[in-house]
């Protein structure tokens, strides 16, 4: 079972003269339960990949399937369903400044509230404290640190038991030792619940915890075989 | 689940955006208190403005309906009872050639000076001359008895309620059982009280017999008439007969039903006077302040929690979530400042009926229509400050 599978993908930003071709005919795939890593410098399209694969953007070129969905054609409608199915992890942790940590990660469970909310709020506690920080349910994020706020994207990105879990540079704003701590709980959290996880970062730090590294340059996949 | 289920199911998710709207409100107490102070100060807005209008309405027709009558006739020129135009009496002895007429009685309106006993101050006061046993005036307050002692000439009666810059007339009345007094140059005695109060034509009112009006008031005679007062016989229809007087008289006078008199007046005050306007756009302006500050807070909050928002799109919350968070912030802020508005409205009622002596009344009618208008105003700012949810964009979220 594929979770991603990606055939032909490519994606120009601007209109006209003015049109640049970010991504050229993309094929990737990534197996269910697989934890993937993708490299690359800096501006080379790893961001406009997992937005497409995401659906957070509209496939303007090819193929991308995403945990059994077609994402090329697909409406608004259809990509909001599939994000329900996704957890993101932000490079800026993006919580909700104005929710508690365990209302953050309940946020993941409203968006199709049939279950009720003590069982909401025990699952994403139950979440906090697999993340190591259970006692800070009740905090605001400004009262935690880089690390503890990370800990709760996490958290929010895992709580909903999403079939994929998409992230962009998750370390890039810790320091090293609490970046390698953190993506190491992501990976081990993951490999227990059998959760397909697709990594961007160019932090080589956290090489270690892939199963497979893909490295792009120029909108192109170049290596997609390291281990 | 269980049977209720299904419609559960429906108003969880806008609760669900209530209970975040609220959160995010709450978060950050003092914007929440300026926020709410802006709707409070609408809600004042919006209150004062239709308190006058309503008691401009009110006391504009509370002379036309205490009179005691089924038809009346008006100079055609005639715009307001406070500034009447006579027509000739003649008229009124022409209506009683229809069957129907039982009776008319001519009333006389005007203005004069009233001369305050104590300090000699002088002040205008709207003065009715009417043969004191047809009964035609039922205002409040008027006794049968008092209304006898006007038949002696030169005699009056009095409006308590008027503003106290006419004097203490019913202190003075109590001590001394009749007070003297000038009107119009005339000495006068004031022998009893009865209770209008001032309206926003005039701001006192005296009741005499029609020598003592015409003594009072030289330039006007028996020849004329402000207003006629028709009594038909029991069982007719005013209407019917109302149709009838148009056809049998000439054109210089109307011919109007109770009603009829009293939604004339009210058009008056609503539509030639400016008064009216200038409440009436008092609401509107009220309501617009109202909107830009509401606006200004919803279009602000949704700037500053953008990547907030941005997330939720992007963990899948829909669009239309987000307009109900932003839609649920407004009708919060329509709630929370509506009741400090009503109580605070309260007060200025009380604070303006003591002091301008124009009766405001917070009655269940105004508290409905201004809680619309508030919920009205939200909803619309609402609805503008929503379109600012497009720039929350999750693919700027990587
Ligand atoms: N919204 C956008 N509009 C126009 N150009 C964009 C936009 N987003 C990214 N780009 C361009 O597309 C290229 C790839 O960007 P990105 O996918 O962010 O690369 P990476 O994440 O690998 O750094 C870059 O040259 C960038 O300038
Ligand atoms: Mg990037």
């Amino acid at each position: 079972m594929r979770a991603v599978e990606t055939r032909g993908l490519a994606h120009r930003f601007g209109d006209g003269e003015a049109a640049r071709t970010v991504l050229h005919g993309l094929d990737l795939a990534v197996d269910a339960g697989e934890v993937v890593l993708l490299t690359g410098p800096s501006g080379s399209g790893k961001t406009t990949l997992l937005t497409l694969i995401g659906g957070l953007r509209a496939v303007q070129e090819g193929s991308c399937r995403v945990l059994g969905t077609e994402l090329a054609g697909a409406d608004e409608a259809r990509r909001v369903a599939l994000r329900r199915r996704i957890g993101f992890i932000f490079q800026h942790h993006n919580l909700l400044g104005f929710l508690t940590a365990e209302q953050n990660v309940a946020m993941a469970l409203e968006i199709t509230p049939v279950m009720p909310e003590p069982e909401r709020l025990a699952r994403a506690r139950a979440m906090l404290a697999a993340v190591g920080i259970g006692e800070k349910a009740g905090a605001y994020p400004a009262t935690l640190s880089g690390g503890q706020r990370q800990r709760v994207a996490i958290a929010r990105a895992l709580v909903h038991a999403p079939g994929l879990i998409l992230a962009d540079e998750p370390t890039a704003a810790l320091d090293g030792r609490t970046g390698h701590e953190t993506m190491t709980l992501l990976q081990r959290l993951a490999k227990e619940q059998g959760r397909t996880v697709f990594i961007v970062t160019h932090d080589p730090r956290i090489h270690d915890i892939a199963d497979r590294i893909v490295a792009m340059e120029d909108g192109r996949i170049i290596d997609g075989t390291r281990a | 689940m269980s049977g209720a289920a299904p419609r559960a199911a429906a108003i969880l998710p806008a609760l669900l955006a209530a209970r975040l709207a609220w959160r995010q409100l709450r978060h950050e107490p003092a914007r929440l208190a300026a926020a709410v102070s802006g709707v409070v100060f609408a809600c004042l807005l919006i209150f004062m403005q239709l308190g006058f209008l309503t008691a401009l309405f009110d006391s504009a027709v509370t002379v036309q309906a205490a009179l005691n009558a089924d038809l009346f006739l008006l100079n055609r020129t005639t715009e307001a009872l406070w500034r009447s135009a006579p027509f000739p009496r003649a008229r009124l002895a022409q209506a009683l050639a229809l069957p129907e007429v039982e009776r008319v009685i001519p009333l006389h309106v005007g203005n004069a000076v009233w001369r305050n006993p104590i300090d000699g101050q002088k002040r205008t006061l709207l003065l009715f001359g009417v043969d004191p046993s047809a009964g035609l005036l039922g205002f409040p307050g008027l006794a049968a008895a008092e209304m006898a002692e006007l038949a002696r000439g030169d005699v009056i009666l009095f409006d308590e309620r008027a503003k106290p810059q006419f004097g203490p007339v019913p202190a003075l009345l109590a001590e001394r059982g009749a007070v003297a007094a000038e009107l119009g140059d005339r000495r006068v005695e004031v022998a009893g009280l009865f209770a209008l109060g001032p309206t926003f034509g005039t701001e006192g009112h005296a009741v005499a017999s029609e020598p003592t009006f015409w003594r009072i008031l030289p330039n006007r005679g028996p020849g004329q008439v402000d207003v006629g007062a028709i009594r038909l016989r029991p069982g007719a229809d005013a209407e019917a007969a109302a149709r009838a007087l148009r056809a049998l008289l000439p054109a210089d006078v109307m011919v109007l039903t109770k009603a009829g008199l009293i939604a004339f007046e009210k058009d008056y005050w609503a539509n030639t006077a400016p008064i009216g306007f200038v409440f009436g756009l008092g609401v509107a302006i009220g309501m617009l302040v109202g909107c830009v500050i509401v606006y200004q807070i919803l279009f602000s909050d949704i700037a500053r929690h953008i990547g907030e928002y941005a997330t939720l799109k992007a963990m899948g919350y829909a669009n239309g979530y987000l307009v109900r968070v932003v839609m649920g912030e407004a009708l919060i802020l329509a709630v929370l400042g509506y009741i400090p508005g009503w109580l605070l409205g309260l007060g200025l009622y009380r604070v303006a009926s003591a002091r301008i002596f124009i009766p405001l009344t917070m009655d269940l009618d105004k508290s409905v229509l201004v809680f619309a208008l508030i919920f009205v105003m939200c909803v619309v700012s609402g609805l503008v400050a929503i379109r600012k949810l497009r720039d929350a964009d999750p693919a700027d979220m990587f």
